[in-house]
């Protein structure tokens, strides 16, 4: 077995008044130790449903409806409260867009990382718990680590704060790290900062790294493979290598196409037309087909599954790859 | 330069830090801005790039006059309008707009569509109920919305539909420059794409100047005529697009281009990033503020403020050793794709004319 977590046909959905809505419906990804997973995906496609769900920490009135999540072949979704307990923070942690909201303003982050620790470890001693504090940020390269551990989140700058969060998840080792636009709200000299900081925990520790974000920037320099997901599903999988050299479903060409690029002569973007449909108004078929240039009318008929293109590459694209349909 | 359409000369705005309760004494002052100059020309798109902090917002706003400089003129259309006030003030305002980054904070959830563009006319006493209504059908139409859209509160549109609506109203009095503030950060990718497309449309088609507030380089590449890069306050480096982004000349802005994350997973990922956040407006470095972070500082950069100065072709920059520096690393190959990626991308480009027309 190679891979550390599995995510098996996960469907998570919202039961509101308008009907039942699927944010997440029918993911499988796999991701192994000392990898890094890359989902991409524009607002309001699932990702972070997605990961919220492998957390078991879905927002009522959302459930996950179906599907498995296996931790080292155990699934996590049938672990009692107690156990998961367990998992979240020792085996996987997260860490959040906003290293502002996700930090507690009226306690030190001194405290808030000894209590992350300690509810991990009942029998440590406080001053214990206290130098294991100091070693974590000492991990994320916080300069004087030791007086910083008695200030308040407001005292420290964004890099700073994400680089708090960063070890606090990491203080228990964890085997998995999600990791859901670490970087989104930062400056691009401090983004570079955090990426290699990661890539560096990473190989010290060989944790797996579950990269959530809408950048295709930070995937091409972090991630080992890609998911690209719209609309609650996964379009498109593949190497990182493969994603950008060999680009299958329309979705992912309009995405490459949007980004603007700082060694690119072309002055007009390529736009994917319309917007992300919202998850009550999904159109019949594949999902994509109303926004899709090669869109046919069997795109309006039954939803593509993801389906082998080549060596480890999937794309749910009835007409990947385009220059085939179009030489038809 | 009498043909520049605004021109700024040494702007500054400080804001005095107090502390105590009742009587504040004075701690000290943040240098938002500190010393600023620059010119803008008809129909031309200058970029204000920095990390924030840097003052850019703050130089957007006393360009627009909606906060009031410490020192420094500014210029539009030849007239000095730092002093002006009354009538005269409220003219200009027609001639000048700005373009919100939040496009959910910016519209009055209250208000439709049609108000929200009707508003501007409104207040500037401009044409009757008739000639406003059409108007802002034209203007729907002018950004790509429809005319049913009047009836229309902004919850009911996505971020992107959104943001049209915004530069809809500031184009409703005709402006002859439009401050962008970071008009698509808030948005998604794809979005993101269609939003530039509009604006530099929008300026072939009015001849609008912008002043587009950026951090994201890679943006300012496809929207900028000219890139003005900010650091602490001051103007580090000043030069064409092309020429920035070929040869930068202030270590800064070196920085700031090898950080940007690029979409190509064979790039080498091994570069110099200094470490350290940006230091505090409210006590920043002496010298040059850029020395704390700068690979190539000495003495003379800790002590003596490096001065904007003309290089050749119209390049400026405020680094006492620009000349010294060694090559900016070779521009990287010209975007790096895969000719299959690149073949597809072709297909879908030539598809989607094909869509546009057949939609027009």
């Amino acid at each position: 077995m190679t891979s550390l977590l599995e995510i098996e046909g996960l469907r998570t959905v919202f039961r509101t008044h308008g009907g039942e809505v699927a944010a997440v419906d029918g993911v499988s990804l796999a991701v192994a130790r000392g990898r890094t997973l890359g989902i991409v995906g524009e607002s309001g496609c699932g990702k972070s449903m997605l990961s919220l769900s492998v957390m078991r920490l879905v927002p009522q009135p959302g459930t996950v409806a179906a599907g498995r999540v296996l931790l080292e072949g155990k699934d996590l979704l049938k672990l009692s409260d107690a156990e998961m307990r367990q998992v979240r923070g020792r085996r996987i942690a997260m860490i959040f867009q906003e290293p502002m909201t996700s930090l507690n303003p009226v306690f030190t982050i001194g405290s808030q990382i000894v209590e992350a620790m300690r509810a991990h470890d009942k029998s440590a001693t406080h001053a214990d718990l206290r130098k294991r504090a100091i070693a974590a940020l000492d991990r994320v390269r916080i300069p004087a680590a030791e007086r910083r551990l008695d200030e308040y989140p407001h005292q420290m700058s964004g890099g700073m704060r994400q680089r708090v969060m960063i070890a606090m998840a990491l203080a228990c080792s964890p085997d998995v790290l999600i990791a859901d636009e670490p970087t989104t709200a930062l400056d691009v000299t401090v983004q570079a900062q955090i990426l290699d900081l990661l890539r560096d925990l990473q190989g010290q520790t060989g944790m797996a790294i579950i990269l959530i974000t809408h950048d295709l920037g930070v995937v091409a320099e972090m991630a080992d493979e890609v998911a690209v997901m719209y609309a609650g599903r996964v379009v498109e999988k593949a190497a990182t290598s493969a994603i950008f050299d060999d680009p299958q479903h329309p979705y992912t060409l309009g995405l490459l196409g949007s980004i603007p690029r700082v060694e690119e002569t072309r002055e007009r973007l390529l736009a994917i037309e319309g917007a992300v449909p919202p998850p009550f108004q999904l159109p019949k078929g594949c999902r994509f087909h109303p926004r899709c240039v090669f869109a046919t009318g069997a795109c309006q008929v039954d939803m593509p599954p993801l389906r082998m293109v080549a060596e480890g590459h999937e794309a749910a694209c009835i007409n990947a790859p385009v220059e085939a349909m179009v030489a038809a | 330069m009498s043909g520049a359409l605004l021109e700024v000369e040494n702007l500054a705005k400080h804001y005095e830090v107090k502390r105590g309760l009742l009587f504040g004494r004075h701690v000290g002052s943040v240098r938002a801005v500190d010393g600023v100059s620059f010119s803008l020309g008809h129909g031309e798109t200058l970029a204000l790039v920095g990390e924030s902090g840097c003052g850019k917002s703050t130089t957007a706003r006393l360009v627009l006059r909606l906060i009031e400089p410490t020192a420094g003129t500014v210029r539009f259309e030849g007239t000095d309008i730092t002093q002006m006030r009354g009538e005269p003030l409220r003219k200009l305002r027609r001639r000048m707009q700005i373009v919100f980054q939040d496009p959910f904070a910016s519209l009055n959830p209250r208000m439709t569509v049609g108000d929200i563009l009707e508003e501007p006319l409104l207040v500037h006493g401009i044409g009757d109920k008739a000639s406003r209504r059409a108007r802002v059908n034209q203007l729907l139409g002018l950004v790509g919305l429809a005319a049913y859209h009047v009836q229309r509160y902004p919850h009911e549109f996505s971020g992107g539909q959104r943001q049209r609506i915004g530069i809809a109203r500031a184009l409703a009095v005709e402006p002859a420059l439009v401050v962008c503030d970071e008009p698509v950060s808030a948005l998604d990718v794809s979005i993101q794409a269609q939003v530039v497309n509009l604006l530099k449309d929008l300026q072939a088609r009015l001849g609008l100047s912008y002043l587009f507030i950026a951090h994201d380089l890679a943006v300012v590449k496809h929207m900028a005529d000219r890139v003005a890069v900010m650091y602490l306050g001051r103007i580090v480096e000043v030069a064409g697009k092309d020429a920035l982004f070929a040869n930068p000349r202030h270590p800064y802005t070196r920085t700031l281009l090898s950080a940007i994350p690029r979409p190509d997973p064979h790039r080498d990922t091994a570069r110099q990033i200094p470490g350290g956040d940006v230091p505090s407006p409210m006590n920043p470095p002496p010298g040059c503020h850029f020395h704390t972070r700068c690979p190539f500082a000495d003495e003379r950069c800790k002590a003596e403020v490096p001065a904007l100065r003309v290089l050749e072709g119209g390049h400026q920059v405020a680094c006492h050793h620009a000349e010294a520096l060694p090559a900016a690393p070779a521009a990287e190959g010209a975007a790096a794709m895969s000719p299959v990626a690149a073949r597809r991308l072709e297909l879908y480009a030539s598809r989607r004319g094909r869509a546009v027309a057949e939609a027009g």
